[in-house]
C-alpha cells in the first residue's frame, strides 16, 4: 500500500503544479479527469504521429457529445460514474515494486499456490521488480525472436503504432470503429497500450501468443487495446489475461479488441478474466467495460472466443463475430461465474452476412452469493445469408438462494433458409448432489469446485491445455464461500 | 467395545418420531442385515450413519471406533472410513467417473497424510478394479452415473467402495433395480470386500440379496424398533411368512 501511497501524493503535487502540467511532459502522471489536453498529453507521452492524435481526438469530440448515451440497457446496477474523478494515464511505475516475494500480501501468494502457479511466475504477477525475474526475461527474448523469425509480429500497439504504421492504419478501428459505442470511443481516446498481433499468409503460428511475454508492457489494463490480424490461410491462438487475482487501483476499465480473419484463417482468442471483484460487500471491485469483435473478413474463415470471467465487480462485456466471408464461422464458449456482490451481464454477438456461415454458442453462468448472471446474446441472419446456422445453448447454475441468472437471447432471421436453434437451462446445485459428494469424502468446497467443473466442462476443454488446468482449480477458488 | 454401537437412538423428521430407539452394535468382520417393510426407517438409519442433513438425532448414541460419530460432519464421516452404497446414486453430470473416483481417493489420501495417487497408479488400480468387478473401462469414461442403468449405477456404488476401502459400509437397498445377472456380479463384489477389518450393514426389503450376500445377523426393523434379531435363518423365515406378525405385534 505504501506504493499507492506514493502514487497518490505524486499525483497531488502534479495537481498543485502551478504552472499548468499540460507542458510537463516528464510528467510520469496526469492528473485526474478527462480533457483534450489530457488525450494530447497521452498521445505526446507515447510519441505519436500525428494521424494518431487526430485519430484519438476525433473519437473524444464524439464521446463529449454521447454523454447521456451511456448504455443503460444491461443487467447491472452501480453508481454513476463521474469520468472526471478519474486517471487515464500513468507511466509504469517499474522498480517501484516489492523487491522479493516476502514483501507480497501472503493472502495473494496462497491464491497462487492453490493455482499452483510457479515461483517465478508468481514474482512476476506480484509485480516484483522486473529485474528480479531474470528467467522470465529471458525466455521472453528466445520467445521473441522465434517469432521474429517466422514473420509473426508480436508487439505493444505503442510500438507497433511506430513500427507498422501501415497495417496499423489499415487496420485499427475496422472492426470497432470509433463511433461504435459509448466505452469504445472513450477507450480510442485515451487506450494507453495493449497487444498487436500480425501473422503472415499461410503460416500456422505453431506458439500460444500470450500477453504473458509481453513482460514490459505492464499496467496497460486500464484501457487496453488489441488488435489481432490473420491473414490468409493462416492460423494463432492467443492467451489474454492469466488466473491469477489482479489488482489494479483503478476501477475504471474499458477495453477494445479487434480480431480481422481473411480467406481461409481462423484465430483462437482465450481470455481468463480474473480483476479484483471487490470485497464482500462489493466495494472497490474494477468495472469492466469491455468491446470485443471479430470480423471474418474471409471465406472460409474462423474465429473461436473463449472466455473465463471471473472477475470484476461489474462485467459488461459481449465479444462478437461478423460473419461476412462466405462459410465463416464463429463459436463463443464463456464461463461467468459471479460471487458475492458480483454482476455480469455478458454474452456474444453473431451477425451471419455470407451465405453458409455457422455459429455456435456455449455460455455457462453460475452464479452464487448475493450476485447476478446474465446472458445476453443476439444471433442475426441478414437476407444474403443462405443456409445460415446457428446453434445456441445457454446454461445457468444456482448456488444458494440469494443470487440471480438470467438469460437474454435475442434471434433475429431475415433468411428463411436459415436454421437457428436455442436451448436454456437453469439448474441448482442440488442437496442431495453435494451430499452425495460429502459421503464420498469431499469437503464443501470440493465438491461445489468438482460439481461446476462439470457443468464448464464444455466450455473449459476448449481452452489450451495448461491454460485449462489452472481454469479448473480457478473455478474452485472464486466459489470459495459460497457454501455456508 | 465394537466398531460400532448405536444406543437408543431416536430420529425425527419434521417433528415425526422416525426412529424409536435403535440398539446395535457390529463388530468387525461382521455383516449385519436389517430386513423390514417400506416406510419403516431403514433408509433414515443409513442416512443418519452417513450425516446427512436434515434428520434430529432427539436421543442416544453413535460412536464409531469409540468415537463420537453424531458429531462429525458428513465428508469427515467418510474420510473415517463410513461408506453409504445408495439406493438412487446422484448423477454428476459433465464429472467423468474417474475424476470422480480420483478426487475422493484423494480426499481420503489427504485425511492420512498422504501424497496425491500418481497418475499411472490410479490408472492401473482402476483397471484391476473394473476388471474384478466386470465393468467395462468406458464406463469410468463417462460423467458419474449419468445414463447409467440400474445395475451399472450400483456396480459404480461397489467400485467406489472397493477404491475407498471402508470400515464400515451400509448398503442402502443396493438390490433394487438389480435383475439377476447384476445381483450375482455386485454381490461377489461385496464378497470380496469382507474382511476382518470391515463392517458391512446391509438394508433391503428382500430376502434374495441375503443369499448371495450372507450375514451373521439379521434384525427385523419394524415401526422405527428393532423387534427380532437373529442368524442367517431368520432372512428365510421372512421370506416365507413376510412381516405380517411382527406388524401385528408393533401394533399391540
Amino acid at each position: 500500500m505504501a506504493a499507492t501511497q506514493q502514487t497518490v501524493d505524486a499525483v497531488r503535487d502534479v495537481e498543485k503544479y502551478k504552472y499548468g502540467w499540460e507542458t510537463n511532459i516528464d510528467s510520469d502522471m496526469a492528473p485526474k479527469g478527462l480533457s483534450e489536453d489530457i488525450v494530447r498529453f497521452i498521445s505526446a507521452k507515447k510519441e505519436e504521429p500525428e494521424w494518431m492524435l487526430e485519430w484519438r481526438l476525433k473519437a473524444y469530440r464524439l464521446w463529449l457529445t454521447q454523454q447521456d448515451q451511456e448504455p443503460d440497457w444491461a443487467k447491472l446496477d452501480y453508481p454513476k460514474i463521474d469520468y472526471q474523478d478519474s486517471y487515464y494515464y500513468a507511466a509504469p511505475n517499474l522498480g517501484d515494486g516489492p523487491k522479493s516475494l516476502d514483501e507480497v500480501d501472503p493472502k495473494l501468494l496462497e491464491t497462487y499456490d492453490k493455482l499452483g502457479i510457479p515461483l517465478r511466475e508468481q514474482e512476476m504477477l506480484a509485480g516484483v521488480a522486473v529485474d528480479a525475474v531474470f528467467d522470465s526475461v529471458s525466455v521472453a527474448t528466445t520467445y521473441k525472436k522465434k517469432l521474429n523469425e517466422l514473420g509473426v509480429i508480436f508487439c505493444s500497439m505503442s510500438e507497433a503504432i511506430k513500427e507498422h504504421p501501415e497495417l496499423v492504419k489499415k487496420y485499427l478501428g475496422s472492426v470497432v470503429p470509433y463511433s461504435d459505442n459509448f466505452f469504445a470511443t472513450l477507450n480510442c481516446a485515451v487506450f494507453t497500450d495493449g497487444s498487436f498481433v500480425y501473422v503472415p499468409k499461410g503460416l500456422r503460428c505453431p506458439m500460444e501468443l500470450s500477453t504473458y511475454f509481453r513482460i514490459n508492457e505492464k499496467n496497460t489494463g486500464q484501457f487496453e487495446r488489441t488488435l489481432i490480424i490473420a491473414d490468409e490461410g493462416s492460423y494463432v491462438s492467443y492467451l489474454e489475461g492469466c488466473t491469477a487475482p489482479q489488482r489494479d487501483e483503478n476501477q475504471l476499465h474499458a477495453a477494445v479488441v479487434e480480431l480481422v480473419v481473411l480467406d481461409d484463417a481462423e484465430i483462437k482468442y482465450s481470455t481468463v478474466q480474473n480483476w479484483y471483484p471487490g470485497d464482500e460487500d462489493g466495494k472497490g471491485g474494477i468495472y469492466n467495460f469491455v468491446t470485443k469483435r471479430a470480423a471474418c473478413r474471409g471465406k472460409n474463415s474462423k474465429v473461436m472466443w473463449t472466455q473465463v470471467e471471473t472477475g470484476s465487480a461489474i462485467t459488461w462485456k459481449y465479444p462478437s463475430c461478423i460473419l461476412q466471408g462466405d462459410n465463416s464461422s464463429g463459436e463463443f464458449y464463456s464461463v461467468a461465474i459471479t460471487n458475492n456482490r458480483q454482476q455480469a451481464d455478458t454474452g456474444t454477438k453473431m451477425i451471419h452476412l455470407g451465405k453458409n456461415t455457422r455459429s455456435k454458442i456455449i455460455a455457462k453462468g453460475i452464479s452464487a452469493g448475493r450476485s447476478n448472471s446474465t446472458y445476453r446474446g443476439l444471433v442475426r441472419i441478414q437476407p444474403k445469408a443462405e443456409g445460415a446456422r446457428n446453434f445456441t445453448q445457454c446454461d445457468s447454475l444456482l448456488i444458494g438462494n440469494q443470487c440471480g441468472a438470467h438469460t437474454v437471447p435475442y434471434i433475429e432471421s431475415r433468411n428463411p433458409t436459415a436454421q437457428t436453434e436455442h436451448e436454456a437451462t437453469t439448474s441448482k446445485i442440488s442437496d442431495e448432489q453435494m451430499f452425495y459428494c460429502q459421503q464420498r469424502g469431499m469437503n464443501p468446497e470440493e465438491a461445489i469446485s468438482l460439481i461446476v467443473n462439470g457443468f464448464c466442462k464444455e466450455v473449459l476443454q476448449t481452452l489450451p491445455m495448461e491454460f485449462a488446468v489452472e481454469a479448473q482449480k480457478l473455478v474452485g477458488i472464486s466459489l470459495e464461500g459460497s457454501v455456508g | 467395545m465394537s466398531l460400532i454401537e448405536i444406543k437408543d437412538l431416536h430420529v425425527s423428521v419434521d417433528g415425526k418420531e422416525i426412529l424409536k430407539g435403535i440398539d446395535l452394535n457390529m463388530d468387525g468382520g461382521e455383516v449385519h442385515a436389517i430386513m423390514g417393510p417400506n416406510g419403516t426407517g431403514k433408509s433414515t438409519l443409513s442416512y443418519v450413519l452417513a450425516g446427512r442433513d436434515g434428520y434430529e438425532i432427539t436421543q442416544g448414541s453413535v460412536l464409531f471406533n469409540g468415537k463420537n460419530l453424531l458429531e462429525m460432519e458428513a465428508d469427515e464421516r467418510a474420510r473415517a472410513g463410513v461408506f453409504l452404497a445408495f439406493q438412487y446414486p446422484m448423477e454428476i453430470p459433465g464429472v467423468a467417473t474417474s475424476t470422480f473416483l480420483k478426487t475422493a481417493l484423494n480426499a481420503k489420501r489427504r485425511e492420512q497424510g498422504l501424497e496425491e495417487i500418481d497418475a499411472m497408479e490410479f490408472l492401473n488400480l482402476i483397471k484391476s478394479k473394473t476388471k474384478e468387478l466386470e465393468i467395462p473401462y468406458e464406463m469410468i469414461k463417462r460423467p458419474l452415473n449419468v445414463g447409467f442403468s440400474g445395475g451399472e449405477k450400483k456396480r459404480a456404488e461397489v467400485l467406489q467402495m472397493s477404491l475407498l476401502e471402508p470400515r464400515f459400509a451400509v448398503l442402502d437397498e443396493t438390490d433394487s433395480g438389480l435383475d439377476i445377472d447384476a445381483l450375482k456380479v455386485v454381490s461377489d463384489g461385496v464378497n470380496n470386500l469382507r474382511s476382518p477389518d470391515r463392517t458391512f450393514l446391509v438394508i433391503t426389503h428382500y430376502q434374495r440379496l441375503l443369499s448371495y450376500i450372507v450375514p451373521d445377523h439379521v434384525h427385523v426393523l419394524v415401526g422405527g424398533r428393532i423387534v427380532k434379531s437373529g442368524d442367517k435363518t431368520l432372512a428365510e423365515l421372512l421370506e416365507a411368512e413376510g412381516y405380517a406378525r411382527f406388524e401385528e405385534s408393533e401394533a399391540a
